[in-house]
């Protein structure tokens, strides 16, 4: 459980703003808060499999690009039709200036 | 509380009212035998995906635990307004304290003569069951009506290898709430998968033997298919209501809050005209997936007495290909246009009115690509807002900023 990954730099992600990473077959998803935070949950909408980093993010909400599905991308709490399946979140921490996430 | 109609809308108000803490007798009736399901698939993976499959909104056990009854393959047939009882196609009735109107809209039929089985809507899971038999390949597909249906429908039988053609009686396709540099694009799409389209094309004559169309154009040619699809647009359902009294105006009328002129009785979605707040109070029925949803949840919310006005801004779009068209707003509201280019060949058409109000935004480009900033447009359009148009068309500018100033 202790596979922490680089994902990307710090910069790399504006403020509340989104960016996918692929890894080891899967897809992420990877957040910049507005103040400034780092999080990480699946890259894949819990409704129909598609990628959330082409979505918006306001505050603490990404919204799924294709219906507007809503989660809370700091817990992965689904927000409301259609979508219902909560999304699963990654640990992520800053290390000079890297992202990393445990995919574990 | 009783709902008429179990699509989007209904099915969506049914579980809004319970998430709302409605907790009285709660009746959901549908003329189909399915549970409520999301129809933007049926012209795509229903027909394309290995085993057509419903994408229900909600399941049985779901239901029953939210004291949710489902009644299926039922119509209502007759609303009884002074005793508050709906009467069922079963001879059954249901007595409301409040009614929701979700009754939807059905295909615009062809005004033609006897069909023999051969020329097709498509509306319903059932409807897509029976289009897919035909969508093989080298099988011939004729369809009439180069609209979002239409075009969906092409791609998807282009795609199991059918011969398509699109027939359209206007000058261009998607001429209704379609840009024509947007339409154009998309019909190269068509074009470039090998479908035909005639358009301004009107049909002067359909014969179907059961084993095959022949449609004849207004100028003479035939079209030979196996099969032919009707997407002509769709009419909205209003028969119960208009028997009960109800006012009709392109549809079950309704005000901001979607209540109808009799206080208890309330309609949403395909079925209802309503006036759009964002335009001025313009009065218009949409035909779109997220409106029925929202306007399911919305009617619940004032069914509950919370006489909230609906603000949303109209927003829709379609997958061909690998194309994805956005639209928020209706461009028709616009007089000029400000365009912005992204990257990918995508981009957007800014609508602005006269006075400089963004009203309107339609884009397209590969994937989602055009997703975001039609999403932030949709909330500078709800916000009245009226960014610079140099602004809106640099790349350079992010969207999220004019949203803040």
């Amino acid at each position: 459980m202790s596979d922490w990954v680089e994902a990307c730099a710090a910069g790399d992600i504006d403020e509340e703003d989104v960016m996918r990473f692929d890894h080891g077959g899967r897809t992420f998803a990877i957040y910049r808060s507005p103040d400034d935070e780092y999080f990480a949950t699946d890259g894949l909408c819990t409704h129909e499999k598609v990628h959330l980093a082409d979505g918006l993010v306001m505050d603490d909400i990404i919204e799924c690009p294709k219906h507007n599905g809503r989660f809370n991308y700091k817990t992965g709490d689904a927000r409301g039709a259609p979508v219902c399946v909560n999304l699963k979140t990654y640990p992520v921490k800053v290390d000079a200036g890297k992202i990393l996430i445990q995919i574990g | 509380m009783v709902i008429i109609g179990a699509g989007e809308c209904g099915g969506r108000a049914a579980l809004a009212l319970r998430d709302l803490g409605f907790e009285g007798p709660l009746t959901l009736v549908g003329d189909e035998p399915h549970l409520p399901y999301e129809r933007p698939p049926l012209s795509k993976e229903a027909m394309t995906g290995e085993t057509p499959a419903i994408k229900a909104i909600a399941t049985d056990a779901l239901f029953a635990e939210r004291s949710i009854r489902h009644i299926h393959s039922v119509r209502a047939v007759a609303i009884d307004r002074a005793a508050h009882v709906v009467q069922l196609s079963d001879g059954s009735s249901l007595p409301y304290e409040k009614l929701l109107l979700a009754t939807g809209s059905v295909p615009r039929k062809l005004p033609m003569p006897g069909p023999g089985g051969r020329c097709v809507y498509l509306r319903t899971f059932n409807d897509a069951l029976a289009i897919r038999a035909h969508l093989s390949a080298g099988n011939r597909v004729a369809i009439i009506g180069g609209g979002f249906i239409g075009l969906e429908l092409a791609a998807s039988a282009r795609r199991l290898g059918a011969a398509v053609t699109v027939i359209e009686a206007q000058p261009r396709i998607l001429m209704r709430g379609v840009p024509a540099e947007i339409a154009e694009i998309i019909h190269k799409a068509h074009a470039a998968e090998g479908v035909t389209i005639r358009t301004g094309q009107g049909i002067a004559a359909v014969a179907d033997d059961g084993n095959k169309v022949a449609i004849t154009l207004a100028d003479g040619q035939t079209i030979v298919a196996d099969l032919a699809v009707i997407g002509i647009g769709a009419v909205p359902v209003t028969a119960l209501a208009a028997e009960a009294g109800l006012a009709i105006d392109n549809g079950i009328a309704v005000d901001g809050q979607l209540r109808t002129a009799d206080p208890d009785i309330f309609a949403a979605g395909d079925c209802c005209s309503f006036p759009l707040a964002v335009y001025d109070g313009r009065r218009v029925r949409l035909e779109a997936w997220r409106n029925a949803q929202e306007q399911g949840a919305l009617a619940a919310k004032n069914m509950l007495g919370a006489g909230e006005a609906h603000a949303a801004v109209p927003w829709f779009w379609s997958d061909q290909y690998g194309l994805t068209l956005q639209i928020a707003g209706l461009s028709d509201e616009g007089k000029s246009i400000a365009r912005r280019d992204l990257d990918d060949g995508a981009f957007i058409l800014f609508h602005l009115a006269g006075d400089g109000r963004l009203v309107a935004a339609s884009g397209i480009g590969p994937g989602n690509a055009v997703a975001r900033d039609i999403r932030l447009a949709e909330m500078l359009i709800a916000k009245r807002a009226t960014p610079a148009p140099e602004a809106l068309g640099s790349q350079a500018v992010k969207l999220k900023s004019l949203l803040v100033a």
